[in-house]
C-alpha cells in the first residue's frame, strides 16, 4: 500500500503545480491509479470516494500510424472508456477531452504477441528429479476423468490458470505490446489460450478473448508417462488422437466419459497452433494438419530459411521467434574447433528469416517468445530490418496479422474507431535505431515507458543573468541526452542536468573552469528562470528566454549497408551444396563392370547412364552430349543398400515405451541434414533402410531411402517400395540389460515375447473384423497390414530358439517373415528359415557383446547363403556403413565366399530382401543407376570409393569433395573472423558451443548418442 | 622333402579334427630349428624379402633372408611358397582376457574402484581360457597389451602373449606401464538439451577437468618425493607401485584425444619426466609435429571411426596414420573392445588406402607398437636374435579379401589356429552337409 500513497501524493503534485500545462501532466507522473478508479468494475464496492471518469483523451498533431498501410501526418487520435472514438486528421476534439499535444511524435497501435505464456506459471515436474532410471509409467499420472496419455492436455484452458504479472506486462509493453496470446506451454496438446491485454487491473478487466486458441506442440513438457518418448511417437500419439476424439462424438458406451476427448473437439473451433520450432518439425506438423484436415499456424524455429520453399508450399501462417544467436567467442580455436559450420551459418543467417518469409509471401507474425530477455525484442526486430525485412512488413507482422490470425481484428491491430485504446507513443518511426517509446497506453490507461525527451529543450538560448551578463547558451545533444554549451569566442561546453522540470547548469567561462556559472532553477513551457552563483561566486538570478528551436537535421543516422552474407547449403552443412546437382548423361568407360546378373564380372566394358536410369553395358559404347568417366583400371559395381540403418533420423529411433508400437512411422521423422548420409555416400552406399530400434517386440515401420543427399525428407524416401515394420526379439526387448528398475513392462522373458506376438495378432484378427464404427487403432492396421500382406517384418534376432518361435508364429496368423536380421545364429536354422521363405541381414564378425551373441560366428553369413537363403549384411552403425563392401568381404576371410557372391550381400540381395531388386541391386539395362566407381577391387580393403552415384546423379565425388573442404575452411575462417569482429566491436558473445550430432545404434532410447569424443567425460579407448 | 610333406599332412589332419575349444591346447615349448621357405617376408620395419625363409631354434628367429641354407638333419622346414610372412601382430590397448561378455558384469574384470588405482595390476586377472583369444589368433594376432580401465589412473599393464595356460605363462613383458585416462578438455553439451545443445549447466567441466589433472600431477610429486626414501614406517602401496616410473622402466599411458589434452599430457611428461605415450590420439595430427619435437608416441584410436566434427574431412579417422608418419611421429594403430581386435589388420590396412604404405602400415601394427610398449628387443620385427613370433598368411594379411592364417608361431611355438567360430563352422556344415 506504500506504493499507492506516493502514487496519490504524486498526483497531487501534478495537479498543484502545472495545471496550465497537459503536456506536463502527461509527462509528470503516473496516472495509472486514476485511471483505474475510472474503470473501477461495477461489482466491486468502492473504499472511499468514487471517482468515476471517461478517460477522454486527444492527442493532437501526431503522426498518426493508423496500420502498416496508412499514415496520417498532423492527425489527432481520441480515446474513451478505454476504446477509440476517432483517428484521422480533421478529427473533432470533444471538449471534455484532457489534449495532449503530440507534436513531432508518433502514434502506432500497440502490438499484439500472439505466442506468450504471460501471467500462466509454467507447471513443474512432478517428482522432481527428472525420470531417468525411474520405473515405467504406462498410463497418466492426472487425476480425473481424463485421457490415457498424459501429454494430452487438450482440457486445459488458459482461462482457469491466469493471473496479472505487473512485472512481465511492464517488460512488454515497454517492446510496445498491448495485448497478448497467452497459454500453459505444456505437454503435446495444450489446451486453450486466451487474449489479454497488458493492462494492470484486475483479471476480470483485461480480458478480450477467454478461448482464442487451441494449442500443440512436439513436447510431452512435465509429462511423467513414459509414451510417447520419441518424435516419432509424439506424431503417433496426434494422429490416434485426432482418431480417438473423432469416434468419442459416437459416445462409445466402453469409454464412459473422456474429459481430454471431449475437450479436444470442443476446441477445434478455434484457431490451431502448433510449436514446431524447427523447419523440419514445421512440415511434419503441417502434414498431421492435412490428414485431419486442420490448417495449423505454426510456431518456427528460426531455421526455417534454410527450407524456405517447402516452407511456402505448407500454406500455413507462421509465428517467428527473433532469438537471434549470439556470436560466439571463438577467441580460443581449439574451442572452435567444435562449431560447425553449420552453426555458424545459422549465426550469420537466422536473422534473415523473417525477410526469407516476407520475400517468399508467407503469413507470419513475430513473437517475443524464446527471447533470453525480452528487452532485447525491438532490437531483434530491428536487426531482421537490417537484414532485410521491410519496416511495413514488421509493423503488420505484430498487429494486423496476429489480430486476423486470432480473430479479434475488431478488438486491436489498428487504430480504428471502436477497437481498444491500445497505442504507443513514439519520438519517431518505430523502427529507427533511436526512437524512444514513451508511453504505451492499454485500454485507455497510460503506462509510461520513458519521459525523459517528451519536451525536447534543444535549440537556442539567450541566458540573462540579474547582475547585466547575456550569453547565448545552446541546448544540443539528444532529446533524451541534452548537452549545452556557451557560444562565444571560445565554445567550452558545459553540463546540463534535467529531473523532470527541474534543471541545473554548469557553464565554464573559460577551458580551465576557473571562470563559470552555476545555475539551478526550473525549465518552464513560458521560459528558464532560477537562481545560481555567478563567476564571482554571488548569487543570482536568471532567466533564459529560447530564440531558435532546435530543427532536427532529416535522419543522421547512416543507413547501415546491406549486411555480406555467406548462401544458404542444401543440406544446411558444410558439405551441403549451393545448388542442386543435376541428373547427367553420363559414360563410365573401360571398367571392371561387376553386374551382379548372368554376366558376372565384365571386364574392360563401359556403362551409359541417361535419365537417371542405366541406358546400356558393353563395349566401346558413345553416348551423345555423355559425360565421359574413364574407368580404367577402376571398378564400377551397383551401389551398396544398407538393410539395417538408423541415420538421419531425428529424435529417437526407438518409440521402445510398449511392447507395441507399430503406429510409429520413421517416415514421420526422416532427417535430410545428417552428414552422416554424405559420409556413407563417401563410402559408396546409395540406400538406406531407415529402421525402429529394437527395444520393443512389435516396433515402428521403417523408411527405404536414397541417399540424395540434399534432398528434404520426402524426396530422400525411396518411391514405390513396399512398407516394413521392425520387430525384435531377445535380450532387448525383454529388458535383459536394462538395468534393475526395468523388470515391470510385459515380456520379460522369451516366453512372453512369444504371448506378446500372438495377443497382438490375435487382437489384429479380431480388429479387422469388428464391423462399422469400429475404433480406428493405427497400431492394430499395421498388423493387419502384416496378415494382409501388404506390410513385411524385418525382425531383429539372435538366437535359435526365438527364431524358430516367431517362424512358427507367423505361420500360425499364416503370414511370412520377410528378414531376420542381425540373426547371429541364423546358421543353426537356416533350414527352418529357408522352409518358411525369410531372408536373412547379418553382422559380418560381431559377437560377444551380450550374453546372447555368445554362439555368433563369422561364418554365419556363409552357411546361410550356402543354405539357400538371400543374404545381406547390415550395418545397424554410422560409421561402419561407410565399408560395408570391406564387411562383405569378411565372408571371404570366414569361409572363402565367390567374390561374386559376397558383393552381392550388401547390393543386390538387400535389394531382393527390400523388395526393390527390380529398380537397383544390379547393373542392368533399365534399373536405377545406383553405381559407385572404385579405385581397386571392391572387396579389398585397399578399395576406395571415388564416385557414388544415385539415380544417375554424382552426389558423391572425391574431388569435388576436395573442393568442398577447402570451402569449409574458407567459410569456417570467415565466420570466425566476423564473430571475432562482433566481439570486438562490443556485441555479447556466447561461449563456443559444441555441435551436437546425433547418431544411433538400434539400442539407443530416446537420446541417441554424439561421437564418443564429444560426450566422454575422459578418453574412452 | 618327404618331412615337409609329412608336417604338411599333420597339419590338415589336425584342422580338421574336431576339437572343441577345451582341447585346444597351449603349444609346448619348440624343440629343434624351424625353417619356412619361398615365402614373402614382411620384416615388420619395412624390409620386404621376396623368396625368402627364416629359421628359428628355442623360440629364437636364427636367420631370415632370400638365401638361408637348409642344413640336412633334424630339422623341420615347411614350405610355404607363395605365402606372406609377418611378425605376430600386437595388439596394443585393450581389455582382452579382462571381460567375456561386454554386458554381462559379472564378466568383467576391467574397472577397478576408485580415482587413482596405480597399483591395481590387469595381469593377475588375464583369462588365458578366454574363448575370445583364439579368435585373434587366427587372424594372426599374438601379442596384447591388457589394460585396465576406470578412473583416472585405472591400473598397470601388462602385455601377454596370446598363447599359455596361466597368466604367469602368458607374461611377455609384466607390469610395463601404468594408464592415465585424462579427464576431457571440452566444454560438453548436455544430451538433455534441445536442437544445437548448451552447455551443462553448473560447473565449468573444463575447470574441473583440469582440476582432476592437477590432483594427478600431486599423487606424482608426492609418491616421487615418497621413493626417494627408501624406509618408511607405513608402507603407501600406491606410492610405491610407480617407482619404476620415475626411473622409466615403466611408462605412463595417456590417455586423451584432443590438443588441448595432448598437450597438457606432454607438459606432464616433460615435468616428472616420464616416458609418456599418448593413446587414443584422435586429433593429433594437429600437434604431429610438437609431438615429434618432443618424442611423444602416440598409440592411435582406430582408424575405423567417425570423423570427431561434422566439418572434419570424411576421411580423417582413415588418414591420421599418415599424417603421424608424415610428421615422422612414433605411432602404432590400436583398436577398441576386445573381440573387435580381430579386426586390427584391417583397420591398418585402411591406413593403407589412405597415405600410409603398406609396409608402413603392418609395421603401425608390429614393430611401431612393439617399440611403444617397451618390447621392440624380443618382438615387433623377423630379425634374428628376436623371439619367433611368426604368422604365416596366403595373402596380405591387411586387406580381409586376402587374410587366410595358415600357420602361427609364438616363440617358436606353433600354435593351434582353431578356435570356437571354427568349431561352431564345422559343426553346422556337419548338420548341412556343406
Amino acid at each position: 500500500m506504500k506504493s499507492g500513497t506516493l502514487f496519490y501524493e504524486n498526483t497531487r503534485l501534478v495537479f498543484g503545480h502545472a495545471q496550465r500545462s497537459f503536456a506536463w501532466l502527461a509527462v509528470g507522473c503516473c496516472s495509472l491509479l486514476m485511471a483505474t478508479a475510472a474503470q473501477a468494475q461495477v461489482t466491486y464496492p468502492v473504499n472511499g470516494v468514487a471517482e468515476p471518469k471517461d478517460g477522454c483523451y486527444a492527442f493532437t498533431h501526431a503522426t498518426l500510424v493508423k496500420d502498416a498501410q496508412t499514415t496520417l501526418q498532423n492527425a489527432t487520435l481520441v480515446v474513451r472508456n478505454g476504446k477509440i472514438v476517432a483517428a484521422g486528421a480533421g478529427t473533432t476534439i470533444p471538449k471534455d477531452a484532457v489534449v495532449i499535444d503530440c507534436q513531432g511524435k508518433y502514434i502506432y497501435p500497440s502490438f499484439v504477441d500472439i505466442y506468450s505464456d504471460y501471467g500462466i506459471t509454467a507447471p513443474s515436474r512432478a517428482g522432481g528429479g527428472g525420470r531417468r532410471g525411474a520405473e515405467p509409467q504406462f498410463l497418466s499420472g492426472t487425476k480425473g476423468a481424463y485421457g490415457w496419455n498424459q501429454a494430452i492436455k487438450s482440457e486445459v484452458n488458459a482461462i482457469d490458470l491466469f493471473t496479472v504479472n505487473e512485472d512481465k506486462a511492464k517488460a512488454l509493453r515497454e517492446q510496445g505490446f498491448g495485448t497478448v496470446l497467452t497459454h500453459q506451454t505444456d505437454g503435446i496438446a495444450r489446451g486453450t489460450g486466451m487474449v489479454v491485454t497488458l493492462a494492470n487491473d484486475r483479471e476480470n478487466k483485461v480480458i478480450v478473448k477467454e478461448k482464442a486458441s487451441a494449442h500443440y506442440s512436439f513436447d510431452k513438457g512435465t509429462s511423467t508417462q513414459d509414451y510417447p518418448g520419441s518424435l516419432m511417437g509424439t506424431i503417433s500419439l496426434l494422429r490416434q488422437s485426432y482418431l480417438d476424439a473423432q469416434w468419442y462424438k459416437t459416445a462409445p458406451a466402453k469409454e464412459g466419459v473422456n474429459l481430454s476427448l471431449k475437450a479436444w473437439n470442443d476446441i477445434q473451433q478455434y484457431p490451431q497452433i502448433f510449436e514446431a520450432n524447427d523447419k523440419w518439425n514445421v512440415l511434419r506438423a503441417d502434414k498431421i494438419g492435412d490428414e485431419f484436415g486442420v490448417q495449423y499456424i505454426i510456431k518456427s524455429g528460426n531455421n526455417e530459411y534454410q527450407r524456405i520453399k517447402e516452407i511456402a508450399g505448407t500454406n500455413a501462417s507462421f509465428i517467428l521467434a527473433v532469438n537471434f544467436p549470439l556470436a560466439m567467442d571463438m577467441e580460443d580455436p581449439n574451442d572452435a574447433r567444435f562449431v560447425s559450420l553449420s552453426d555458424m551459418k545459422h549465426w550469420e543467417l537466422a536473422p534473415t528469416e523473417p525477410a526469407a518469409f516476407e520475400k517468399a509471401n508467407i503469413n507470419f507474425c513475430l513473437t517475443t517468445s524464446d527471447l533470453r530477455d525480452v528487452k532485447q525484442f525491438l532490437a531483434q526486430v530491428r536487426k531482421a530490418i537490417e537484414y532485410g525485412l521491410t519496416e511495413k512488413k514488421a509493423l503488420e507482422s505484430l498487429t494486423k496479422t496476429p489480430a486476423s490470425l486470432l480473430k479479434i481484428n475488431d478488438k486491436v491491430g489498428s487504430l480504428d474507431a471502436g477497437k481498444l485504446a491500445n497505442f504507443l507513443v513514439t519520438s519517431g518511426p518505430i523502427f529507427a535505431e533511436n526512437t524512444i517509446i514513451y508511453q504505451n497506453w492499454v485500454q485507455g490507461n497510460k503506462y509510461e515507458v520513458k519521459a525523459d525527451g517528451w519536451r525536447d529543450v534543444r535549440g537556442t538560448y539567450t541566458l540573462s543573468l540579474t547582475s547585466g551578463q547575456q550569453y547565448t547558451m545552446e541546448i544540443k545533444g539528444s532529446n533524451t541526452a541534452p548537452a549545452v554549451a556557451l557560444l562565444q569566442k571560445d565554445t567550452v561546453n558545459g553540463k546540463i542536468g534535467l529531473t523532470g522540470q527541474l534543471v541545473k547548469l554548469t557553464l565554464p567561462l573559460t577551458k580551465d573552469s576557473k571562470q563559470q556559472l552555476r545555475l539551478s532553477g526550473i525549465a518552464g513551457i513560458s521560459g528558464w528562470s532560477g537562481t545560481g552563483e555567478d563567476t564571482a561566486g554571488k548569487p543570482v538570478t536568471w532567466t533564459a528566454a529560447l530564440t531558435k528551436p532546435f530543427v532536427s537535421k532529416a535522419d543522421t543516422a547512416k543507413k547501415k549497408d546491406a549486411p555480406k552474407l555467406g548462401t544458404v547449403y542444401y543440406p544446411f552443412i558444410g558439405y551441403g551444396w549451393e545448388t542442386a546437382p543435376q541428373q547427367e548423361v553420363l559414360l563410365i568407360k573401360n571398367a571392371t563392370v561387376w553386374t551382379n546378373e548372368k554376366d558376372g564380372k565384365l571386364e574392360n566394358t563401359d556403362v551409359l547412364v541417361r535419365g537417371g536410369k542405366i541406358a546400356q553395358i558393353g563395349k566401346n559404347l558413345s553416348g551423345s552430349g555423355a559425360r565421359v568417366i574413364d574407368g580404367t583400371g577402376k571398378h564400377l559395381t551397383p551401389g551398396i543398400i544398407d538393410e539395417h540403418s538408423h541415420i538421419a533420423i531425428s529424435r529417437g529411433v526407438n518409440e521402445g515405451t510398449q511392447s507395441v508400437t507399430s503406429e510409429v512411422r520413421i517416415a514421420d521423422v526422416v532427417n535430410p541434414d545428417d552428414v552422416n548420409i554424405y559420409r556413407q555416400l563417401s563410402g559408396g552406399v546409395t540406400s538406406s533402410h531407415l529402421l525402429h530400434g529394437s527395444a520393443n517386440t512389435i516396433g515402428g515401420q521403417s523408411q527405404l531411402i536414397k541417399l540424395r543427399w540434399g534432398a528434404n525428407a520426402e524426396d530422400l524416401k525411396f518411391a514405390g517400395s513396399d512398407q516394413f515394420i521392425k520387430f525384435a526379439l531377445g535380450e532387448n526387448v525383454k529388458q535383459s540389460n536394462w538395468g534393475d528398475r526395468q523388470t515391470t513392462r510385459f515380456p520379460q522373458t522369451r516366453m512372453g515375447v512369444e504371448q506378446l506376438l500372438a495377443d497382438a495378432f490375435t487382437r489384429a484378427k479380431d480388429y479387422e473384423k469388428q464391423g462399422a464404427g469400429k475404433r480406428r487403432d493405427l497400431e492394430l492396421d499395421a498388423l493387419v497390414e502384416i496378415l494382409n500382406k501388404k506390410r513385411f517384418i524385418t525382425c531383429h534376432s539372435y538366437v535359435q530358439s526365438e527364431i524358430n518361435m516367431l517362424l512358427k508364429t507367423a505361420e500360425r496368423f499364416n503370414f511370412r517373415i520377410n528378414t531376420f536380421t542381425h540373426i547371429l545364429e541364423g546358421y543353426k536354422v537356416a533350414d527352418k528359415m529357408k522352409e518358411h521363405g525369410a531372408g536373412a541381414s547379418t553382422f559380418a564378425d560381431w559377437w560377444a557383446y551380450k550374453m546372447e551373441v555368445q554362439d555368433a560366428i563369422p561364418y554365419n553369413a556363409n552357411i546361410m547363403q550356402r543354405v539357400g537363403l538371400t543374404v545381406a549384411i547390415n550395418s545397424d552403425d554410422a560409421e561402419m556403413a561407410r565399408r560395408l563392401n570391406h564387411e562383405a568381404a569378411k565372408s571371404i576371410t570366414y569361409g572363402d565366399m565367390d567374390e561374386q557372391d559376397a558383393l552381392k550381400l550388401v547390393t543386390l540381395n538387400p535389394a531382393k530382401l527390400l523388395h526393390v531388386a527390380d529398380k537397383t541391386g544390379s547393373i542392368k539395362t533399365g534399373k536405377d543407376a545406383d553405381l559407385v566407381l572404385w579405385n581397386n577391387h571392391p572387396l579389398s580393403i585397399y578399395a576406395v570409393a571415388e564416385k557414388t552415384i544415385v539415380d544417375g546423379i554424382v552426389y558423391f565425388d572425391r574431388e569435388q569433395d576436395l573442393k568442398l573442404r577447402t570451402r569449409i575452411a574458407e567459410e569456417r575462417s570467415r565466420l570466425i573472423r566476423k564473430m571475432l569482429g562482433d566481439k570486438k566491436s562490443g556485441a555479447p558473445t556466447q561461449r563456443p558451443t559444441p555441435t551436437r550430432e546425433e547418431i544411433y545404434h538400434c539400442e539407443d532410447l530416446q537420446a541417441g548418442h554424439v561421437h564418443h569424443i564429444l560426450s566422454d567425460s575422459k578418453a574412452a579407448f | 622333402m618327404k618331412k615337409v610333406f609329412l608336417y604338411i599332412m599333420g597339419l590338415t589332419l589336425a584342422s580338421t579334427q574336431m576339437k572343441a575349444q577345451e582341447t585346444v591346447y597351449p603349444a609346448p615349448a619348440q624343440k629343434g630349428r624351424i625353417y619356412l621357405t619361398h615365402a614373402t617376408i614382411h620384416v615388420g620395419n619395412g624390409l620386404v624379402v621376396e623368396d625368402g625363409t627364416i629359421a628359428f631354434e628355442n623360440g629364437k628367429i636364427v636367420a631370415v633372408g632370400a638365401n638361408v641354407p637348409i642344413p640336412q638333419g633334424d630339422v623341420k622346414v615347411f614350405d610355404v611358397k607363395g605365402q606372406h610372412i609377418y611378425p605376430g601382430v600386437i595388439v596394443p590397448d585393450s581389455n582382452l582376457g579382462l571381460t567375456e561378455v561386454e554386458a554381462v558384469r559379472s564378466t568383467n574384470d576391467y574397472e577397478e574402484v576408485g580415482e587413482i588405482n596405480p597399483s591395481v595390476r590387469s595381469l593377475v586377472s588375464y583369462n588365458t581360457d578366454s574363448k575370445v583369444i583364439n579368435t585373434l589368433r587366427s587372424n594372426g594376432i599374438l601379442l596384447a597389451q591388457t589394460t585396465p580401465q576406470g578412473g583416472l589412473i585405472s591400473g598397470t599393464s601388462s602385455v601377454v602373449q596370446l598363447d599359455a595356460w596361466n597368466w604367469e605363462d602368458a607374461a611377455y613383458k609384466k607390469d610395463n606401464g601404468f594408464h592415465f585416462f585424462m579427464p576431457r578438455l571440452m566444454a560438453r553439451t548436455n544430451p538433455y538439451a534441445g536442437p544445437g545443445g548448451m552447455p551443462l549447466s553448473g560447473s565449468d567441466p573444463v575447470k574441473a577437468a583440469l582440476e582432476e589433472i592437477e590432483g594427478v600431477k600431486a599423487f606424482f610429486r608426492e609418491a616421487k618425493a615418497y621413493n626417494e626414501l627408501g624406509q618408511h614406517a607405513e608402507t603407501n602401496l600406491k606410492y610405491e607401485s610407480i617407482k619404476g616410473l620415475f626411473s622409466k622402466q615403466q611408462k605412463l599411458f595417456i590417455h586423451c584425444d584432443l590438443v588441448k589434452e595432448i598437450l597438457v599430457a606432454m607438459d606432464l611428461a616433460k615435468e616428472f619426466g616420464l616416458d609418456v605415450v599418448i593413446v587414443g590420439g584422435a586429433d593429433s595430427w594437429m600437434v604431429a609435429n610438437l609431438l615429434k619435437q618432443n618424442n611423444i608416441p602416440v598409440i592411435l584410436g582406430q582408424p575405423h571411426a567417425l570423423p570427431v566434427t561434422q566439418d572434419d574431412d570424411v576421411d580423417q579417422p582413415y588418414k591420421t596414420a599418415a599424417q603421424l608418419q608424415k610428421a615422422g611421429v612414433l605411432f602404432c594403430i590400436g583398436n577398441e573392445g576386445f573381440w573387435q581386435q580381430r579386426n586390427l589388420t584391417f583397420n591398418a590396412g585402411t591406413a593403407g588406402a589412405y597415405g600410409l604404405t603398406k609396409e608402413e602400415a603392418l609395421s603401425a601394427v608390429t614393430f611401431n607398437a612393439a617399440k611403444i610398449l617397451g618390447i621392440a628387443d624380443k618382438t615387433g620385427t623377423l630379425e634374428v636374435g628376436k623371439d619367433a613370433n611368426i604368422v604365416v598368411s596366403l595373402g596380405d594379411i591387411l586387406d580381409m579379401k586376402t587374410n587366410h592364417v595358415t600357420r602361427a608361431f609364438i616363440q617358436g611355438r606353433e600354435i593351434s589356429l582353431d578356435n570356437k567360430h571354427k568349431q561352431l563352422y564345422e559343426r553346422y556344415k556337419h548338420k548341412y552337409s556343406l
